[in-house]
């Protein structure tokens, strides 16, 4: 028994030892901070990234990324819980609003683009390609009960149900797909597996020869060798006729449409004020072009990075004038 | 030293009362929420409807289809767990020597251990693409994987509370089957299992009331597509798979999506009650019946 | 006639064969589980698997957060479990027989002992983490898995002080000690063994547990260690949750590389039970 209460002490001891020394690190000239960070799983692999990357030379600054998906990271980033806001598709009228009430202001930069890949499962062999109006049909909310069989697409196509994978409804991608696909945001059907995670999706379509599932080209690029991307045909010989597969060229020349789209970050103005914060961005849109190839999204070209770099700088000064 | 002594008794029944707040606490949390849930949504919808789908333009609020996700996985589970269990109780206790049988339980004991995901690692990695070179057709989320896993999880549960039934019938019972010259098998079938029967059942209560809460593994496993079906080769899902989904993304207090997880959770808390309850009602009340 | 025995016979051994199978099913899937995750984890164990952070590439990733998040998190619910879960099963065994309150209280602690442990996680989210305020903290996370342990920590105790006969109790009476004065200094020493062993059970499940601490928000993406009960946390089997969700092989060995280490400390712990509940048998021989 007497052990027993000297372990109890000495432990907590070795606890708060090791959880301090963290903080222990203030050098005279180092950053120090915490960088909140939340929002869309399509960003997430990018901001990842750079956090990874910038922690290594910033020791002193904290930087947390969570992803709750784009919707549900506007909702912490209008009440000021976060400071930048990963998001797969502009801010929305209400969001901004929210931001408006608790005196948020922003900015938005570009960091990205990226071509949202529809994809099947490898041993699928007889879905190479789809035509806008066919995925219409397949996610608008009439299709919901309704449309379960391949064959009801194209009656060529197996008599075996579809398994459907997509994103979930705090996401930005589901949000971007709905608009350009169903041709209103947030509208689909709701029978299917939906995940703001996309390894989720990559799970559930590498694992079921039935499976259809869209996200970010990312998760496909990282995934080649369990997914098959499929063509997308927007009926629209003026960016290409025919369907046309998601790539770094079909993205960046607008010919993959209507699924190409940026990526963004928004960063709050009372974060915008604090150094960490305006080193990490300065890091972010310095570095985004080599770590997207890495993970896989369209990086900017030189004019794009330039603007955007110019858009964060000007906002920051902007912000030192309006104390 | 009087009063001295009143005062930790009243401390002790403080602390032993927080159980008593734990539950008052439980169902205070859901039934005020789901209060807020059913004003907006009638009740014969929400046990009726055949759709789940909460978060989307077409809104459907019925529990029905993760209710089939959660009964179709506990009743996978069950098909596995009571015929192998009950199999190993009535083994134990006849058949084997006891050495061999105080070898054995420690080690059963061990698979009741096993943090649940774990478990779900083991179904998702392992049963499911082995399931899927018997049954090509099946989707990597399914609800047999997880059933059977959930099976394996609760044998010791059924094993070792059917055991303490068998054991607990009268030797003289034991005896006189012998006696005319019954073998073991007869013996444990027409005569000890018949009547350890209570006990049996409510081994097998208990343990789909542990496969109805069980999270992890039919989170990793089963899926996050709610469907009404009894079809165990395609993505289901479960009461408990759903409110984990939900708080993985972001939870706002006093929207409709935090309303329809504690919704959910009366449903389920619904469930266990009475299946846990019925069990102790059983037990209870054959609990003399040979003495 | 002969031939009937000979058809009961068959079927009895037939059916010590379906007995054996069983048994030996049961050890036979543990015995496969452990290999899987074994083989493929194993190499992955490394001193820095132990001390690296979180990284999007699976071979720089560890699990130095989430291990530190399950030593906090024991620590924590042991602190607050033990002192009311043995308090509790005190008053309950030596206090409250004649009490009606104390009866609603034993039923009350059954069922909780029933309640599927993703409720715990509802009621620690609505309390908790909004009310309270406590946030998805340490200590948000150990109060929901102090609650969820409390009946297990309580029929433990109780477990061991009803073994303690009654003639050391009425010894201590007729020496002119009080109740509380028998209960300390005579009646917990004896059931000490019985009750550290049912903590540690106990405690060696709480750290098993992954859905109630989801509910309540425990991050999967924490880049730093937590240095005081009001921080965000991870711990191992949610870190093992979120690895598993990622299609890259590389994070699926991690997970069982976690994996390992969750189960070497559920064994140690179960294993230290086990024999202490042994020993403290042996020992006791009234």
């Amino acid at each position: 028994m007497q052990s027993k209460s000297i372990l109890i002490p000495l432990t907590f001891l070795l606890l708060t030892a090791c959880g301090s020394k963290q903080n222990n690190d203030t050098s005279g000239d180092t950053l120090t901070g915490n960088i909140n960070i939340d929002g869309s799983s399509t960003v997430y692999p990018i901001t990842e990234a750079v956090a990874e990357e910038f922690q290594k030379i910033e020791p002193g600054v904290k930087v947390s990324v969570a992803l709750s998906g784009t919707g549900g990271g506007f909702k912490k980033f209008g009440r000021a819980e976060t400071d930048i806001n990963d998001a797969s598709r502009p801010i929305k009228h209400a969001e901004d609003s929210i931001a408006k009430a608790h005196n948020v202001r922003y900015v938005e930069l570009i960091v990205a683009f990226d071509g949202m890949a529809v994809v099947v499962n490898p041993k699928n062999d007889w879905c190479n390609d789809m035509t806008v109006a066919e995925l219409k049909m397949l996610w608008e909310p009439e299709a919901q009960g309704k449309i379960k069989k391949w064959n009801q697409i194209r009656p060529e196509w197996p008599n075996e149900e579809i398994h459907l994978f997509g994103a979930g409804v705090e996401s930005g991608t589901y949000d971007y797909f709905t608009e350009v696909i169903v041709g209103k945001s947030h509208s689909s059907r709701g029978d299917f597996t939906a995940s703001e995670d996309d390894n989720v999706l990559v799970q559930g379509v590498a694992s079921d020869k039935y499976a259809l599932g869209f996200f970010g080209l990312a998760y496909y690029e990282e995934n080649q060798d369990k997914l098959k991307v499929i063509g997308i045909d927007d009926n629209n010989a003026d960016n290409g006729a025919g369907p046309i597969l998601p790539s770094m060229e079909t993205v960046k020349n607008k010919s993959y449409a209507p699924l190409g789209r940026p990526l963004y970050i928004y960063v709050n103005s009372t974060a915008g004020k604090r150094k960490e914060v305006q080193e990490f961005v300065r890091f972010y849109l310095n570095n985004t072009n080599t770590l997207t190839a890495e993970v896989g999204f369209i990086s900017l070209t030189d004019t794009e990075s330039t603007e955007a770099k110019a858009k964060w700088e000007s906002f920051i000064t902007s912000l030192s004038s309006v104390q | 030293m009087s009063i001295k002594e009143k005062i930790i008794e009243g401390l002790l029944l403080m602390c032993a009362a927080v159980s008593i707040l734990t539950t008052a606490g439980i169902l205070w949390v859901l039934i005020s929420e789901s209060s807020v849930f059913f004003r907006k949504v009638p009740l014969s919808d929400f046990l009726f409807d055949t759709q789940w789908t909460p978060l989307f333009a077409d809104k459907h609020y019925g529990i029905l289809p993760l209710v089939t996700g959660t009964l179709l996985t506990s009743f996978i589970a069950i098909m596995v767990a009571l015929p192998v269990g009950l199999s190993i109780a009535v083994y134990l206790n006849e058949y084997a020597p006891k050495s061999f049988r105080r070898t054995v339980k420690p080690v059963l004991e061990i698979l009741a251990s096993i943090p649940t995901v774990v478990y779900g690692f083991f179904a998702l990695m392992v049963i499911t693409p082995f399931l899927q070179q018997i049954f090509p057709t099946m989707a990597g989320f399914n609800a047999l994987s997880p059933g059977i896993v959930m099976g394996i999880m609760i044998i010791p549960m059924i094993s070792s509370l059917s055991e303490d039934a068998l054991y607990a019938v009268p030797t003289s019972l034991r005896e006189a089957s012998y006696g005319i010259g019954a073998t073991r098998y007869q013996t444990s079938f027409k005569v000890l299992v018949p009547a350890a029967s209570s006990g049996i059942i409510v081994s097998v209560i208990l343990g789909i009331s542990r496969a109805v809460g069980e999270t992890m593994i039919v989170a990793i496993a089963a899926g996050q597509q709610p469907r009404l079906t009894f079809n165990p080769l395609v993505p289901v899902e479960t009461i408990t798979t759903y409110i984990v989904q939900v708080s993985l993304g972001d939870v706002v207090q006093g929207s409709i999506e935090y309303q329809t997880i504690f919704a959910a959770g009366i449903a389920l808390f619904a469930l266990t009650f009475i299946l846990n309850n019925v069990s102790f009602y059983i037990k209870k009340k054959f609990q003399e019946k040979y003495e | 006639m002969s031939r009937r025995i000979d058809y009961n016979r068959i079927q009895d051994n037939l059916f010590r064969i379906v007995g054996i199978g069983c048994t030996l099913f049961g050890l036979l899937m543990l015995g496969f589980f452990l290999y899987s995750v074994i083989s493929e984890g194993w190499p992955r164990l490394s001193a820095q698997f132990f001390t690296s952070l979180p990284s999007r590439k699976p071979e720089e990733a560890g699990i130095l957060i989430p291990l530190f998040g399950t030593i906090w998190v024991m620590v924590l619910t042991s602190l607050i479990s033990i002192p009311l879960g043995v308090a509790s099963g005190i008053y309950l065994e030596e206090y409250g027989k004649k009490n009606r309150l104390a009866s609603l209280i034993e039923i009350n602690i059954t069922n909780l002992a029933g309640v599927p442990s993703i409720i715990y996680g509802l009621l620690a989210l609505e309390i908790f983490v909004r009310i309270l305020g406590l946030g998805k903290s340490l200590l948000s996370g150990s109060l929901t898995l102090a609650l969820l342990i409390l009946p297990i920590i309580i029929v433990a105790t109780r477990e061991a002080l009803k073994a303690v006969p009654k003639t050391i109790r009425e010894a201590s009476y007729a020496l002119g000690a009080t109740k509380w004065q028998t209960t300390w200094f005579q009646i917990l020493p004896a059931s000490a063994g019985g009750i550290v062993t049912g903590v540690i059970l106990a405690i060696s499940r709480a750290i098993g547990e992954t859905a109630p601490l989801i509910v309540i928000g425990a991050m999967l993406y924490i880049t730093t260690l937590p240095s005081s009960p009001m921080d965000d946390f991870s711990v191992l089997p949610i870190q093992i949750f979120n690895w598993l969700s990622r299609p890259q092989k590389g994070f699926i060995i991690n997970a069982t590389a976690a994996i390992i280490v969750l189960l070497a400390i559920t064994f140690i712990l179960n294993g230290i039970a086990i024999y202490l509940r042994n020993r403290w048998q042996k020992k006791v021989k009234w």
